[in-house]
């Protein structure tokens, strides 16, 4: 490579590495907006704004799911493993809603700590199987557990 | 300099590849062999997936549209490291033929990040519950979007074509740590979006009978972007090069050269420009 090029081609590296190290610093200060929701750890915690809108994104808890007969109110637990937080929501559900099933709800805390939410959405994972093979994956994760209690 | 007498083959490749004369038959050649390689991985991909594929535990057929947004979205971002790595060697080498290939991309890679924009929508309301949510993983394609946009905005808005191929060069580049950024959003932040799941260090978390269209799919589209990239870059060769000697010279050569009202071959009044 000719001198010249060698020079033009520093001087884009040391562009493109000031322009990524920019970037870098700049996603590294908003990177509290960047996240799209809070656990319900992070709520337990206090870590979630007061007063105001936010998300909050956690696993529906199975058996929690009670629905208002004569309306659309409904009312379910979310966790994420360590904390729990009570969720109510008037309106249409996702197709994806299910018990087990992660979701984000967007809607503030009131004083009781129940969390009033305005907008429900399903999140799925990056899992796609048939479900005759989701079924027997989940039998053979209740066979595992039933060995682990049998063998104190 | 006898840097030239002792050229390696590759590097003689690389520059016959830059030189106008010589590319535009060679893609000419190339491009019915790339459109028959383009239906041939299409169709049987198409069928696999929208019929043979079992249709998911959660999503039923609704997760079919995969098929056509998830290789959209990876070619939106393949086509720019494509540009990205042309614009720098347009900026070291100060190819022309480099600037073409950019200019010829950028609208290429512009339809498969709405596409996958619009794919994306259609399947975030039935499965989420909304069209839109401004989350990391999106946020960053549309700005992707945005940034092809602004590269074809850019070349158009300033008049002399060495200039503006320089500087849409220079915003290719830059605009190439958007790519990590796509990429990544989904593990350095939580998204509505889910994670990766073909692109993981571990086995693919897809059942194979789902795996298998969608790669053939992946492969369809990255053959149709080669297949339309040659297509677009001899239509901006002839465009600009109009009246450049190699350009008359396939005309007058062509039994059927074009003829214009008066019987005669068209624009050979600049013969002599």
């Amino acid at each position: 490579m000719s001198p010249v090029r060698k020079k033009r081609l520093y001087t884009l590296m040391l562009i493109l590495s000031a322009v990524g190290l920019a970037a870098f610093l700049l996603l590294q200060a908003f990177s509290e907006n960047m996240m799209f929701y809070f656990s319900t750890s992070e709520v337990q915690q206090g870590k979630a704004p007061p007063g105001r809108d936010f998300r909050l994104g956690g696993l529906v808890v199975n058996g929690t799911v009670q629905r208002d007969p004569n309306s659309l109110k409904v009312r379910f637990d979310l966790t994420d493993g360590a904390a729990k937080v009570t969720v109510e929501y008037r309106g249409i559900l996702p197709d994806l809603f299910r018990e087990g099933q992660g979701i984000i709800a967007n809607g503030r805390l009131n004083a009781e700590g129940i969390f009033v939410a305005h907008e429900v959405l399903a999140k799925h994972d990056e899992n796609y199987m048939p479900p005759e093979v989701a079924h027997s994956l989940k039998q053979a994760e209740n066979n595992a557990i039933k060995t682990q209690q049998a063998t104190p | 300099m006898t840097e030239k007498r002792t050229m390696s083959p590759l590097l003689k490749w690389f520059y016959r590849l830059g030189a106008p004369v010589w590319f535009y038959p060679f893609a000419g050649r190339l491009l019915p062999w790339l459109g028959a390689l383009f239906l041939l991985l299409l169709l049987p991909g198409l069928y696999l997936g929208l019929w043979h594929a079992p249709a998911d535990y959660q999503q039923g057929d609704s997760f079919r549209i995969m098929y056509v947004h998830v290789p959209a979205a990876w070619l939106s971002m393949f086509v720019y490291f494509a540009m990205a790595v042309s614009a720098v060697v347009a900026l070291v080498w100060r190819l022309r033929m480099a600037e073409i290939m950019i200019l010829s991309s950028a609208p290429i890679g512009a339809g498969f990040a709405l596409i996958a924009l619009v794919t994306g929508a259609l399947w975030g309301k039935p499965m989420w519950g909304a069209w839109w949510v401004w989350d990391a993983r999106l946020t960053s394609e549309l700005i992707l979007l945005f940034i092809y946009l602004g590269i074809i905005a850019l070349y158009n808005a300033i008049e002399d074509r060495r200039s503006a191929g320089r500087a849409m060069s220079l915003l290719t580049l830059v605009g190439v740590v958007n790519l990590p950024i796509i990429h990544y959003s989904v593990v350095w932040w939580n998204t509505l979006h889910q994670g990766a799941t073909v692109s993981k260090f571990d086995t693919p978390s897809i059942h194979i009978d789902m795996l298998i269209p969608l790669l053939l799919m992946a492969a369809a589209f990255k053959v149709f972007y080669g297949w339309t990239l040659l297509l677009k870059m001899r239509a901006n060769l002839l465009e600009q090069d109009l009246h450049n000697g190699w350009v008359k010279e396939r005309i007058y050569a062509s039994k059927t050269a074009p003829k214009n009202s008066t019987g005669r071959v068209a624009d050979k009044g600049h013969q002599y420009d």
